[in-house]
């Protein structure tokens, strides 16, 4: 289970998340919703230790992740996929993989399971990461995280950009790894596209957490979402 | 005499200077394509590692060749230990901001050249080299009876200037070994890649860093000594090699260590050539001359890669 209690954080001076309050259970996927700006990136960053905290923590089953440095956060257990990717560049696929897998010591079984769900990247294993198409840069920023067999999953926006067949590729790999018990973070732009994987939405405005929904109910009701992100 | 045996002369001088030089730039070009950092004491690394090996050889006395072999390590370390120190007390508290770093560099530099006047003095020392011979060169010459080879006179390198250039080749090649084929030269250009990710994976980014700086700055040690027993060790011998450091990594492509030795050949060999015909401070234009022309045609050097 991913907790976040009352995390006040931002940049420098410039405060973003405001008491911002969020649970996330083992097998679940909850969807974070909000416009631009509305901070979803910015609370990603404060889970993974890249923002200082001003104030709040964050909880990863029994332990106090915020409490430890920052490289030590995904060697807990949280995988990240952020927002454009960041693969590292310069690396082959191969050695990004290896970078996942050495987070958490994870086997070779991992790097096969992972390569298993994209056999793409065992086509593209000695390609340079920056060299992949767009499409092959998100399945391996996905299979990077994932090679940290995550107990908790971060997922920013993972379908940016994506043709249809492809986004349903990266959706498949999240139902599977909820099924496996993992606790899902998924921000996403494309309502329709969340509310057939998510189990509850939880909208953000400035900041600041507001409603939280079953998924069922916004997808019967639509009139909510509207209300919530506009268009 | 003609005028071959004399370019060969330059061009032996002028790779001594390239790989000393390479050596030194590739341990800036390492620290600031990981870090991001612009070390401007990085020419006092260099003299420390003069100084030390002074020091070394003359308490050890003796044995020439064994002081030298015990310089030869010791300087690094001890040089690479004052840089991790350097960046865990100072760079890491500046959270290695680009501009306070050069600030905070510029402090280290005074500090390490007046504590060194301080303790070790104004005098330029030598060290002397661990062998010297004196090796003469062959040259041809087209005679009525065909090819043949004779030695000029005053034609002649040492085989210590030899071991000089091989020296650094194979460190450099142990660098370039670390970087491409070793787990921890992985978690470097990962850490160089994305800093932020890095650490979001588990990378020990801090750790990284000083390790690097340490590494560097062993690296300018190292290339300090190796120079010592031609040049002597004098507290204010750093300024050259970190200008020509500079000069190389901004041609090479800023943080690219092919383009770096690229960079330290091309002008290493022809301020040693230039030198030789000319004067070293037509040598020392020419380089800066040709600094300008490469960051107008090519800005980001001739190996760099945009946005790093
Ligand atoms: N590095 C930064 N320094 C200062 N302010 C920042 C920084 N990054 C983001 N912000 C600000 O924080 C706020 C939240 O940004 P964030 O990236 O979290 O938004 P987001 O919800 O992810 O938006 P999007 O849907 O566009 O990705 C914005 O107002 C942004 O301007
Ligand atoms: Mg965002």
């Amino acid at each position: 289970m991913l907790e976040l209690r009352g995390v006040n954080a931002g940049y420098g001076r410039a405060q973003i998340l405001r008491d911002l309050s969020l649970t996330v259970r083992r097998g679940e996927i909850l969807c974070l919703l909000g416009r631009n700006g509305a901070g979803k990136t910015t609370t990603m960053q404060a889970i993974m230790g890249l923002l200082p905290l001003m104030s709040g923590s964050v909880h990863l089953d029994d332990q106090e992740v915020s409490a430890l440095s920052s490289h030590e956060i995904p060697r807990a257990g949280i995988g990240y996929i952020p927002q454009g990717r960041r693969l590292f560049a310069g690396l082959t696929v191969a050695q990004n993989l290896e970078i996942g897998l050495r987070a958490r010591n994870s086997g070779p079984e991992v790097l096969d399971d992972v390569l298993s769900l994209f056999p793409r990247l065992r086509e593209r294993y000695r390609q340079r990461a920056q060299t992949l198409s767009g499409g092959e840069q998100q399945m391996l920023a996905t299979a990077r995280a994932l090679c940290l067999q995550p107990k908790a999953l971060l997922l920013d926006e993972p379908t940016e950009g994506l043709q249809p067949s492809m986004i349903e590729a990266i959706r498949q790999v999240i139902v599977k790894m909820r099924e496996t018990g993992v606790a899902i973070l998924l921000v996403e732009q494309r309502v329709d596209a969340v509310l057939s994987v998510a189990d509850h939405v939880a909208f953000i405005e400035n900041g600041r957490k507001g409603a939280v929904f079953p998924a069922a109910e916004l997808q019967a009701d639509h009139s909510i979402v509207e209300r919530y992100v506009g268009v | 005499m003609e005028l071959g045996p004399y370019i060969l002369l330059a061009s032996l001088e002028g790779s001594v200077t390239a790989a000393v030089l390479a050596l030194t730039a590739v341990g800036l070009s390492l620290v600031f394509g990981v870090m991001r950092v612009v070390n401007i004491a990085h020419g006092e690394f260099f003299m420390l590692g003069a100084v030390i090996a002074w020091f070394v050889a003359h308490s050890l006395g003796g044995n020439a060749a064994l002081g030298f072999a015990a310089a030869l390590i010791i300087a690094p370390l001890l040089v690479g230990a004052l840089a991790i120190g350097a960046d865990m007390t100072i760079l890491k508290r500046l959270k290695y901001d680009p501009e306070r770093t050069i600030v905070a560099t510029i402090g280290l530099l005074y500090i390490i050249q007046q504590v060194t006047l301080m303790t070790y003095g104004p005098e330029a020392r030598p060290v002397e080299a661990p062998f010297n011979t004196r090796l003469a060169i062959p040259w041809f010459e087209w005679g009525d009876d065909g090819f043949s080879l004779y030695w000029p006179w005053g034609l002649s390198t040492t085989s210590y200037k030899l071991a000089v250039i091989g020296a650094a080749i194979t460190v450099l090649m142990g660098v370039w070994v670390l970087m491409t084929r070793t787990r921890i030269g992985l978690v470097m250009r990962a850490t160089q890649a994305d800093r932020d990710m890095a650490l979001a994976f588990g990378i020990p980014v801090e750790r990284v860093y000083a390790m690097v700086f340490g590494l560097g700055a062993a690296l300018a040690a190292f290339s300090a000594v190796l120079i010592v027993p031609i040049q002597q060790a004098h507290y204010l011998m750093g300024a050259d090699p970190l200008l020509l450091s500079f000069i190389v990594v901004i041609i090479g492509g800023l943080g690219s260590l092919p383009g770096t030795v690229l960079a330290a050949v091309l002008i290493g060999l022809s301020d040693g050539i230039i030198s030789v015909f000319f004067s070293p401070t037509l040598a020392k234009i020419l380089a800066t001359l040709l600094v300008g022309l490469v960051l107008v045609f090519r800005p980001h050097g001739l190996f760099g890669v945009r946005n790093g």
